[in-house]
């Protein structure tokens, strides 16, 4: 089964004719990154498989890091803000609850974002809040993936019945709006805090990946290794999950990272409706207090400039990495691109552009 | 024809998923509005028992099970009638009809502006492939299509309203000065402008992104179509490959995703109107919240969705009729 997996990448690899691709150190990155390209059928084009190399995972991981730049850039700030979350307690000296007798004053070297009108600590709010926002956006990103995995690749594997009922349920969660359902959930719930956050994020992100893997695993149904597989007789939850679903790996990771992207600015837009728990500092609580408090009214931008920047920075960074994924598994998207060569070519056929 | 009766079935089902949940929701939940309402007007004198039950009837709110609710909720529903909010002891329908001119105006208004902005760049980002331009717009508009909407709203307040003091923060026009008359005159007119001004921008700004981005990808794609490689052959000028060969054919996902986005033109503006005080549907659904006002919380989010679908249906309506490719695989 292995092999069959290998072989179907590397074909698609060969048709790409790409040189980062085809590497041959490369072939971990690409098997990870899996086939989100709609693949050619193979017909006329034979593919040896490679022998299978002796894997060794870390070095590839460090070259999946670094093969794309906008990928790097991406990695380089979530990891800014796991480390944040991770160290940053250590370096507040105060505890984020604690009200000092400095009101509301601007940023300071005493205090280095500033405190509100309570006398807390910006900065001891901001890395404690780190670590709440992005253990709910996390755990929600996670479980939300997960079912999106489940609902995609049995809908597109079973197909019939099981596949309309599923994909019914997906297409109508998909048209549910988003935000102000979660804002009804939330409202209504008897418990206010993170686990009402985390489970109101699970119900409307999961479709939008279920939906891609469903697609795709559509398409992947009619691949020669799924049926050599049935042939064997191989059970068909082992032939989803062992045989389908390392093939759309790229998939999974983009829409995991979307999904992350989607829970870190709805909690904190939940949060600032004041529909988290007011009381655990978190991004989006110092934003709800600073409205409650009118902090913009009196001049006070230091309640809400860093909460909504690190949100901000947090999510482009997810976003690079995303569109890092994409140009890996896309070549047509990369930099080095035909429209230039377009130029070039016209400028050989017809060299004076006169129009421009 | 067969498609679209298929999808006419499904927009039937969900939407009367849509009303199932927003009934089931609120009656899942422990509390009810009395009990709600009754809390807020605590230190006002006791209630007596048949205030109380003229109160719950006022509410909807009955003893009888879950079902028969349900279809007298189902019932209510199909004679228009979606109670009252508490606060003002309005029809909610006659709340939302108005609330929703202020929220179809502007945020319709900023979407369409955002569609056009974004996609003519999206179209000259793609053609100037590798300039400066392009080198810097994506990730920059990343940048502030990652930005928090409220945020970038809180942010404007802030810059115009509290530094710069040029534009008024908050509201949809003038309620403090007495002299403004609501109509069709100037003055009006321009206070309702100068309050949507900022609203707008925010919406702009924050999701012209996405219609660059998409623009950019698909045009990327058919940059490189044999077609185009003729017509530059042919020697045609640089704006008419651009605009009738490329972006011609690249346009399609976007218009789609626009009709899409008519959806949330009602509910996707939540948290810029909430930040504005807008008078929208948005600012109707957080004040419901603040207030407890079940009804009004059902009754925004039933209007949220039957945009979300209607949206949906006239984006699988305009693909049909644009895409031949749809219509003969689906036939």
């Amino acid at each position: 089964m292995q092999r069959d997996t290998r072989e179907s990448t590397t074909s698609n690899n060969g048709q790409h004719n790409n040189a980062d691709l085809n590497a041959p150190q490369n072939v971990v990155d690409a098997a990870a990154l899996g086939s989100v390209e709609p693949v050619l059928p193979t017909t006329g084009i034979t593919v040896t498989a490679e022998p299978p190399k002796k894997q060794r995972p870390w070095p590839d991981l460090l070259q999946l890091f670094t093969a794309n730049p906008r990928m790097t850039i991406g990695f380089c700030i979530v990891g800014f803000f796991v480390l944040m979350a991770l160290i940053g307690p250590f370096i507040a000296r105060q505890s984020p609850t604690h009200f000092s007798n400095d009101l509301f004053q601007p940023p300071s070297a005493t205090h280095w974002l500033g405190t509100t009108q309570k006398g807390e600590d910006i900065f001891a709010q901001l890395v404690y809040g780190a670590r709440i926002s992005l253990l709910i956006s996390f755990v929600a990103a996670t479980g939300a993936t997960m079912l999106s995995i489940f609902f995609g690749l049995t809908a597109g594997y079973f197909g019939g019945v099981v596949d309309d009922v599923l994909s019914f349920l997906t297409n109508m969660f998909l048209i549910l709006p988003g935000l102000p359902l979660s804002v009804v959930i939330a409202s209504f719930s008897p418990i206010k805090g993170a686990t009402t956050i985390i489970f109101v994020l699970l119900v409307t992100s999961w479709p939008w990946g279920a939906r891609v893997l469903r697609s795709q695993t559509l398409s992947m149904r009619q691949r020669e290794f799924v049926e050599a597989a049935r042939t064997v007789g191989e059970s068909p939850w082992r032939i989803i999950f062992f045989e389908i679903f390392p093939n759309e790996i790229a998939i999974v990771a983009s829409s995991f990272v979307g999904t992350f992207v989607y829970a870190a600015l709805t909690e904190v837009a939940l949060e600032f409706l004041g529909l988290g728990d007011v009381t655990v500092p978190t991004w989006g609580v110092i934003l709800f207090w600073a409205k409650a408090e009118n902090a913009l009214e009196i001049g006070g931008w230091w309640l809400f400039a860093p909460p909504g920047l690190c949100v901000a920075i947090l999510c482009a960074g997810l976003t690079f990495i995303n569109f890092g994924i994409d140009e890996l598994a896309n070549p047509r998207l990369r930099r080095e691109a035909k429209p230039k060569t377009i130029r070039a070519r016209r400028s050989a056929i017809y060299p004076i552009p006169t129009h421009s | 024809m067969r498609h679209l009766l298929r999808r006419v079935g499904f927009y039937l089902a969900a939407l009367w998923a849509s009303a199932t949940i927003n009934f089931l929701i609120p009656r899942l939940m422990p509390g009810d509005p009395v009990q709600a309402y009754l809390g807020r007007m605590e230190g006002h004198g006791s209630i007596s028992a048949s205030a109380l039950q003229a109160l719950r009837v006022e509410f909807g709110i009955s003893d009888a099970p879950l079902w028969i609710q349900y279809f007298q909720y189902l019932g209510n529903l199909l004679h228009g009638n979606l109670g009252v909010s508490i606060p003002s002891f309005k029809p909610v329908t006659e709340i939302l009809a108005y609330d929703l001119q202020w929220t179809l105006a502007l945020v319709g208004v900023a979407t369409v502006i955002s569609f056009v902005l974004g996609t003519m760049l999206g179209v000259i980002v793609s053609w100037k492939r590798g300039s400066w331009l392009d080198t810097i717009a994506p990730p920059l508009l990343t940048f502030f299509s990652a930005v928090p909407y409220f945020w970038m709203a809180l942010g404007l307040v802030y810059i115009f309203g509290f530094v710069l003091s040029w534009l008024p923060i908050g509201g949809g026009f003038d309620t403090l000065n007495p002299d403004l008359e609501i109509g069709w005159n100037w003055d009006y007119i321009f206070s309702v402008l100068q309050h949507a001004f900022l609203p707008a921008l925010t919406i702009v700004v924050g999701s012209m992104a996405g219609w660059v981005l998409s623009m950019r990808n698909t045009m990327i794609t058919t940059l490189s179509e044999d077609y185009v490689l003729m017509a530059q052959a042919k020697g045609l000028s640089e704006k008419r490959v651009m605009f009738a060969y490329a972006a011609r054919n690249a346009i399609l996902p976007s218009i789609t995703g626009f009709a899409m986005s008519l959806g949330f033109v009602v509910g996707g503006a939540l948290l810029t109107e909430i930040v504005f005080s807008y008078p929208g549907i948005g600012f109707d659904l957080f004040n419901a919240v603040l207030n407890v006002d079940y009804s009004l919380i059902e009754g925004t989010f039933l209007v949220i969705a039957i945009a979300m679908l209607a949206a949906n249906f006239l984006a699988d309506v305009v693909y049909t009729i644009l895409d031949p490719r749809v219509r003969q695989e689906r036939a």
